[in-house]
């Protein structure tokens, strides 16, 4: 049995979204490196339709790290910011056709990291939020 | 032909980039510069051609590929000479026979008596059978301390765990940043209730070679039993039990091309050996259950063609080794750890900042090249090795760990590969992580 699977091992080999972008809206970075990874999420952002026109990761992290990143920004991409808000590390692990056990916090460390970013862009652009929606899931210390 | 800086072409390409495409489009880098020297989209890594992939093996302290004089030597244990040991009638006798040969080969090559080598099923049983063995016997003199350094194998590490449950308080030396434990450590750490000192002989994952000699005359000077793991060493470097001066030590035969799953203990002639496994009367009552002959064949044929070509191979790998150090040099913010002048021939272990060993070593993989990390990522647990951190290096920098570990059957154009391979992966995974970037622009680390 492989140590991942083959979704997984697509989205380390060949991630989509990678890069940043400068004029960004919304930046969110959650993680440390001394747990062993680090994501950071750039969004563009249609201030009119509320579109996540682009997006982009960086990530610092093992295979499961960067294939959740990259992941995650496929799910959100062209999506509107709600239906970012709604993304959550299940439907990353199933996208990925799963994740290990011990690598399921790559999966939240994707979802914190979205949400971060909204955030950033929430609080860039004035817009009205219930600080609930940003509560963290603290699987890192 | 393109030519630009990789901060530029990182500018210049707003399409995201991926891994492939540092293959589709192979690259030389120089320093920082990567240097686009084909734009033709042809899979090329080495002299291959599109789809051929070559398996490069440098996992050699994980496990070595069996040679073809242990093979060789085990097929006939398996259907001619399958008697057990302990019967009596010809068959058996036949193989008791050859397990006695094999019990004085391999006795010969560590410079012990055949009495003193007890077979085991490898290198963590032979750990736990000469600690649990001077923990007991230490304990019936009233002494319960035991020294250790903090950089042992887990067959070690968790043996004591278990003996500090039981009661026993364990010291466990420094290694320092050259990975090497002091004998005026030792010296200073040994009480009169001292049961036990316990020090490998090389570091598993940095592959630093200890002062054993040393440090066994500091612990005959305080009347203490010293046992040594020396699992990476035997067949790799000298070892002799009387120059080294121990009184236990561990061996494994599947590190040095023999089969997996058998090892030996030494145990010095006077010490009472205690059972971990009890039942029949083989070893000489102290491991029971019957001898695993086609195995102990195969080791001890390993274990004679290691030792008869130690000099030769030592030679033969270290160039490797040092031209994989000195290939690497030109990366930016890495690092070779442990001391180089008391090292085995073939391992080798280095760090490159902004990095994580799981990405770097599954990158590797894809391009044939099997290889280890200390990350976290790999052990499992969010820390990253404990070898690493025992010598100093930060949490974050030791996350980014590669350990190369080379046999002879490594050749010079593999390594040629595996420098071309970690230069482009590691390239590529600063290119995608927020940590480098903050290196590179100065910004402190959490």
């Amino acid at each position: 049995m492989a140590l991942y699977s083959d979704a997984v091992m697509d989205h380390f080999t060949n991630p989509r979204n990678v890069g940043k972008i400068d004029d960004a809206d919304g930046v969110g970075e959650v993680g440390n490196a001394r747990c062993g990874d680090i994501m950071k999420i750039y969004l563009k952002v249609n201030k009119e339709t509320g579109i996540i026109e682009d997006v982009k990761f960086n990530t610092f992290g093992c295979a499961s790290a960067i294939a959740s990143s990259s992941m995650a920004t496929c799910l959100i991409k062209g999506q509107p910011i709600s239906k970012a808000l709604e993304l959550t590390n299940q439907a990353v692990v199933e996208a990925l056709e799963g994740l290990p056990a011990i690598k399921v916090h790559c999966s939240v460390l994707a979802e914190e990291a979205i949400k971060a970013a909204v955030k950033d862009y929430y609080d860039k652009n004035g817009v009205e939020y219930d600080p609930e929606i940003f509560k963290e899931k603290h699987i890192h210390e | 032909m393109q030519n630009s800086s990789f901060a530029a072409m990182q500018e210049e390409d707003k399409k995201s980039r991926n891994f492939s495409d540092f293959f589709l489009f192979p690259i030389d880098i120089i320093g920082n510069k990567v240097y686009i020297i084909c734009e033709k989209p042809i899979m090329l890594i080495g002299n291959r051609k599109a789809g051929e992939k070559m398996t490069v093996y440098v996992d050699n302290a994980a496990t070595t590929k069996m040679s073809d004089t242990a093979f060789k030597a085990m097929a006939p244990f398996m259907q001619e000479i399958y008697g057990n040991p302990s019967s009596l009638h010809h068959i058996g006798q036949q193989a008791k026979e050859y397990l006695e040969d094999a019990r004085e080969r391999v006795a010969n090559c560590i410079g012990a008596l055949p009495s003193e080598i007890y077979f085991t099923s490898g290198g963590s049983e032979a750990d736990n059978q000469a600690i649990l063995t001077a923990a007991h016997n230490g304990a019936l003199k009233g002494k319960k301390h035991i020294i250790s350094s903090k950089f042992e194998h887990h067959a070690v590490l968790h043996t004591l765990d278990k003996l500090k449950k039981e009661g026993f308080e364990i010291t466990l030396l420094d290694v320092y940043s050259e990975g090497i434990v002091r004998a005026e450590d030792l010296k200073k750490a040994i009480r009169e209730d001292t049961a036990l000192v316990t020090i490998m002989t090389a570091n598993n994952e940095v592959g630093t070679i200890q002062p054993i000699k040393e440090l066994s005359e500091v612990c005959k000077e305080r009347g203490v039993i010293f046992h040594t793991d020396a699992v990476q060493a035997v067949g790799h470097i000298p070892v002799n039990v009387k120059d080294f001066g121990v009184d236990m030590l561990s061996v494994s035969a599947h590190k040095f091309h023999g089969p997996k799953g058998v090892g030996f203990l030494y145990c010095r002639k006077g010490i009472i050996l205690q059972n971990l496994i009890n039942g029949g009367a083989q070893e000489r009552n102290k491991r029971a259950g019957t001898e695993n002959l086609p195995a102990i064949v195969g080791m001890a044929a390993a274990l004679e063609e290691a030792v008869s070509k130690l000099d030769e191979n030592a030679k033969y790998i270290s160039a490797l080794r040092d031209k994989i150090i000195e290939g690497v040099a030109d990366i930016e913010r890495s690092r070779v750890n442990g001391d180089l002048k008391h090292h085995l021939p073939g391992t080798v272990n280095m760090c490159f900042e902004g990095i994580e060993g799981e990405s770097l070593l599954l990158l590797l993989d894809q391009a044939g090249i099997c290889a280890s990390s200390g990350s976290a990522c790999t052990s499992g647990s969010l820390d990253p090795s404990h070898v690493l951190l025992s010598m100093g290096i930060p949490v974050e920098t030791a996350h980014g760990s590669l350990r190369l570990s080379f046999s002879e059957y490594n050749t010079e154009e593999e390594v040629d590969l595996i420098l071309e391979t970690i230069h482009k992966v590691v390239v590529y995974l600063r290119s995608i992580s927020p940590v480098w970037e903050k290196i590179m622009k100065g910004e402190v680390i959490e």
